[in-house]
């Protein structure tokens, strides 16, 4: 499927999403308060199944934090990215770990490493770092580390 | 010419002559143990150089090669190494069974020594119920383990103790079974006994397929009882790290380990004595003059020769197959083994009975 | 966690595999809840080797953080280098002369015969027969040495730049990979003699730790892990990157499922490769192996997405750029992390020692994992 069919078939789903241009996949921008509806819908959809979570990240821009998915279908072939931007302060994001599993370790590595607190996760814990870590995200701009050399 | 049984008389009599019988008694008593001890060291370091260099020929490598010549006094300098290190006793052990345990482990392979023949006429004590005394004794071994995998207070030995204690007590049958098929062709349950009916032939030849049959599953089955591989579930160390001896170092480690390699001696010894003839050289019916010729290579040789041929199957075990899973384990001896050699023990009999035996 | 270690549930008992384990090949730690011999749940907990590798990269420019990733999958440095090679060069349009090309994926297809020759023997091993181990090594030694005669290194070669391979390859490189060729086709009925034919090690790899299609995709699965249960996800053939669309070359495909199917997907790779190397050790083109590129390489402002194929499954490296000399954001999307996820999934209600050969099938490499 291309990637203008891909944008028609969306855009039908949830009116609300927007398109970037010029990256390798086609990009879209949602709400975090659409994310659960439009992630099951993305899963679900005949024409769409989306059935493959191949990447889960997040990136810190400082003042806000952003979610990128990249989902695939392993039918179909096709990919699509999704970018979620999400309050730095107090981010919060609805887990997709009941529909795509593989989220669930993703989510947790999310989790620790920016603090962003998944909703309805089933187990979010810290998987990489030590018990009794708190606080400090690792991998936001502004962590400082006194021991450990992290900036060359 | 130059034999074990001749040395042990002239010893014997010297004694008788030079000391009253109480003190030679006692004396000889002294030697017997001295010379079990002894050989108890002695197969130690032979075995356990015997497997690195059987392991390492197997996995194109050369094994160790520094130590003495060809390396072969590594296992005299690991024993050095053992005995200087210092044996830990865990905290939270109970302490007396913890350092029971591999005291028992040794005493019942020293045990086991007692009725077996080195060669002819060579025997520490030649008791009527000899293949009794050695299925029973052996058994002991299983509380050794599971003392050592309970007193640890570690979860893998634990672990490894109740299964070596599930896999010998099971394996015991089919071993015990297997050796039944014989005695019930010999009559008897003296080893010298046993022996002495192979002098025109070996069981495993005299005894049609059914010998053939208790020789393949008595191999397996004391491979099993000895935890070797490919059932050393007992201390599978890709599951359970060591096993019941997680715990154990220095010394009391050792000893398991000298205990585990005397055990397959001694194990392979009884076969090599039930279905082997034990020191009976190779003889066929009624060609004297072959067996003649035969009866020119000293007894111990036969002896030994044939326990190293059996050890080298149960080592060339180990270094080819994967280990068996514990139910596979189970399902392996209950399902098989023992349904088999319960067939096959009534099979010998009836050929026993009827006569159809060489 | 800690509260939870040494205590026992109802009838269960908790016990730690790793960090120091023979199983567990490396630092992973495992909470295992047994009872008896079954496995009632797996909490596997990382970071015991978590060197924050994509924060490390986040100071380094492009040029120098390739040089981390061998340090990630190691068994596979060359296919990481390779794909951080090839997104850099995909955010700077650079052209890889076809010298360059054909090299990368000699060395890609080697290591990755090398990583399934090390797989196989540690998955042997941890099934209890030790010799095969050695038996591998035989025929990785050599690969090796082919590998430190051009690289100049055997474990983390750091051979990819961007533009290109850092050096040509040694004169004797076609003869020796040849000379390869021939040990390993004369020696692969060996392993099938040794473990594959072997009744034991069949009766324990079959209809052990059956992973589902639909499991396999929804955890993420990826490389051989996914192709042991019928998921065609090999991306040198979705996603060509590279020569490999104008190679011959199968997907293997089994369907069982079970641990046994992604044995047999490893052992069938190691001759795909083969052939692959085949197609193109006599035609290696003439020419650079490098293209001319600047000395300090910038990145336009934009995301670059690269997804290739190493040994264990696919890994993706994600760049994130301002537009500066050093990347914004990367991040390693590592195919050991998430095949690690479905352990749990499919070692329940197995017994132990099905656990480690599961583990073995999967191939988890721990620093990958960590990162």
């Amino acid at each position: 499927m291309t990637d203008e069919e891909l944008k028609i078939i969306l855009v039908e789903l949830n009116p609300s999403v927007t398109f970037d241009e010029g990256g390798e996949w086609l990009t879209i921008n949602i709400e975090s308060s659409q994310w659960k509806l439009l992630s099951e819908l993305l899963r679900r959809d005949a024409r769409l199944c989306f059935d493959y979570l191949f990447c889960l990240t997040c990136i810190d821009w400082k003042t806000h934090l952003t979610m990128v998915y990249h989902l695939s279908s392993t039918s179909f072939r096709h990919n699509i990215v999704l970018k979620i931007n999400l309050d730095r302060v107090q981010p919060e994001i609805e887990t997709v770990s009941n529909i795509w599993r593989t989220a669930e370790f993703h989510e947790r590595e999310v989790y620790e490493l920016f603090g962003v607190n998944f909703l309805n996760h089933p187990d979010l814990r810290l998987l990489i770092l030590p018990d009794g870590w708190e606080g400090k995200n690792p991998l936001r701009k502004d962590f400082e580390d006194p021991i450990n050399m992290i900036k060359l | 010419m130059w034999s074990l049984s001749k040395i042990a008389n002239t010893i014997h009599e010297w004694l008788r002559t030079t000391f009253n019988s109480t003190l030679a008694t006692i004396l000889e008593m002294v030697l017997a143990g001295v010379a079990v001890i002894s050989l108890f060291a002695i197969l130690g370091l032979v075995l356990v150089i015997m497997e690195r260099k059987v392991s390492a020929w197997m996995q194109i490598r050369l094994g160790p090669n520094r130590v003495g010549p060809k390396g072969m006094l590594q296992s005299l300098a690991d024993t050095v190494k053992l005995l200087v290190k210092e044996g830990l006793t865990p905290n939270g052990a109970d302490k007396f069974l913890f350092n029971l345990a591999p005291f028992i482990a040794m005493m019942v392979a020293m045990l086991l020594m007692a009725p077996i023949a080195f060669a002819k006429d060579f025997q520490l004590w030649d008791l009527n119920i000899g293949v009794l005394y050695i299925s029973a004794v052996s058994s002991i071994m299983v509380i050794s383990i599971l003392m050592a995998g309970w007193s640890s207070n570690n979860k893998y030995s634990l672990m490894g103790a109740m299964r070596s204690g599930a896999q010998i007590v099971s394996y015991e049958l089919s071993a015990g079974l297997s050796i039944l098929s014989i005695v019930v062709l010999t009559g008897s349950l003296q080893v010298s006994e046993i022996i002495q009916s192979q002098s025109n032939g070996w069981w495993i030849f005299k005894g049609h397929i059914p010998a053939i049959i208790s020789f393949v599953i008595f191999m397996i089955a004391v491979t099993a009882e000895t935890n070797r591989a490919p059932f050393d579930l007992a201390e599978a160390e890709s599951e359970l790290t060591a096993g019941f001896h997680t715990e154990y170092s220095g010394m009391k480690f050792a000893l398991f380990f000298l205990a585990e390699y005397v055990n397959v001696f001694i194990v392979c010894a009884i076969g090599a004595t039930v279905f082997l003839g034990g020191w009976m050289p190779f003889h066929i019916g009624s060609w004297e003059g072959f067996n003649h010729l035969m009866d020119f290579i000293p007894s111990s040789i036969w002896f030994f020769g044939k326990t190293f041929f059996l050890i080298f199957l149960i080592m060339w075990f180990r270094w080819s197959f994967p280990r068996l899973r514990i139910d596979q384990l189970l399902n392996l001896e209950w399902k098989y083994l023992l349904p088999i050699s319960m067939v096959n023990l009534l099979l010998m009999t009836a050929i026993a009975i009827l006569g159809w035996y060489f | 966690m800690v509260e939870t270690i040494g205590n026992t549930t109802e009838g269960s008992m908790i016990i730690n595999v790793g960090p120091q384990h023979p199983a567990t090949h490396g630092v992973l730690h495992l909470v295992i809840t047994l009872n008896g011999e079954t496995i009632q749940k797996v909490e596997p907990h990382l970071g015991y080797i978590h060197r924050s590798i994509e924060k490390m990269c986040e100071s380094l420019t492009y040029r120098q953080f390739i040089y981390v990733t061998s340090r990630m999958d190691y068994l596979s440095a060359h296919i990481n280098n390779h794909a951080c090679a090839l997104c850099v060069e995909k955010g700077m349009q650079i052209e890889v002369p076809a010298r360059a090309q054909y090299i990368r994926v000699i060395m890609d297809e080697l290591t990755r015969i090398a990583s399934h020759e090390l797989w196989w023997g540690a998955m042997a091993m941890d099934l209890g027969a030790f010799t095969p181990f050695f038996h591998a090594f035989r025929e990785r030694e050599s690969i090796n040495d082919i590998m430190e005669e051009t690289c100049g290194a055997r474990l983390t070669m750091n051979y990819m730049v961007p533009g290109g391979v850092m050096q040509d390859i040694h004169p004797a490189f076609q003869q020796k990979v040849k000379a390869f060729m021939q040990l390993f086709k004369r020696k692969f009925h060996e392993y099938n003699e040794m473990v594959t034919g072997n009744i034991i090690f069949q009766n324990r790899m079959k209809n052990v730790g059956v992973l589902s299609a639909e499991d396999a995709i929804s955890y993420g699965c990826s490389g051989p892990a996914a192709r042991g249960s019928g998921v065609s996800c090999d991306i040198r053939k979705i996603h060509p990157y590279e020569i490999y669309n104008t190679l011959e070359f199968e997907e293997i495909l089994e369907t069982g499922g079970d641990s046994f199917s992604r044995y047999m997907v490893r052992l069938n790779e190691m001759h795909q490769s083969i052939k692959i190397i085949e197609q193109l050790i006599d035609n290696i083109p003439e020419g650079d192996f490098q293209a001319k590129t600047k000395a300090v390489l910038k990145l336009p402002k934009g995301e670059f997405y690269q997804r290739v194929e190493t040994a264990r499954g696919e890994l993706g490296v994600y760049i994130v750029s301002e537009g500066g000399t050093t990347p914004y954001r990367i991040k390693f999307r590592s195919p050991g992390f998430s095949n690690l996820s479905v352990l749990d999934h499919i070692a329940r209600g197995s017994k132990l020692g099905d656990l480690v050969a599961m583990m073995g099938t999967l191939d988890l490499v721990i620093p990958d994992i960590d990162r």
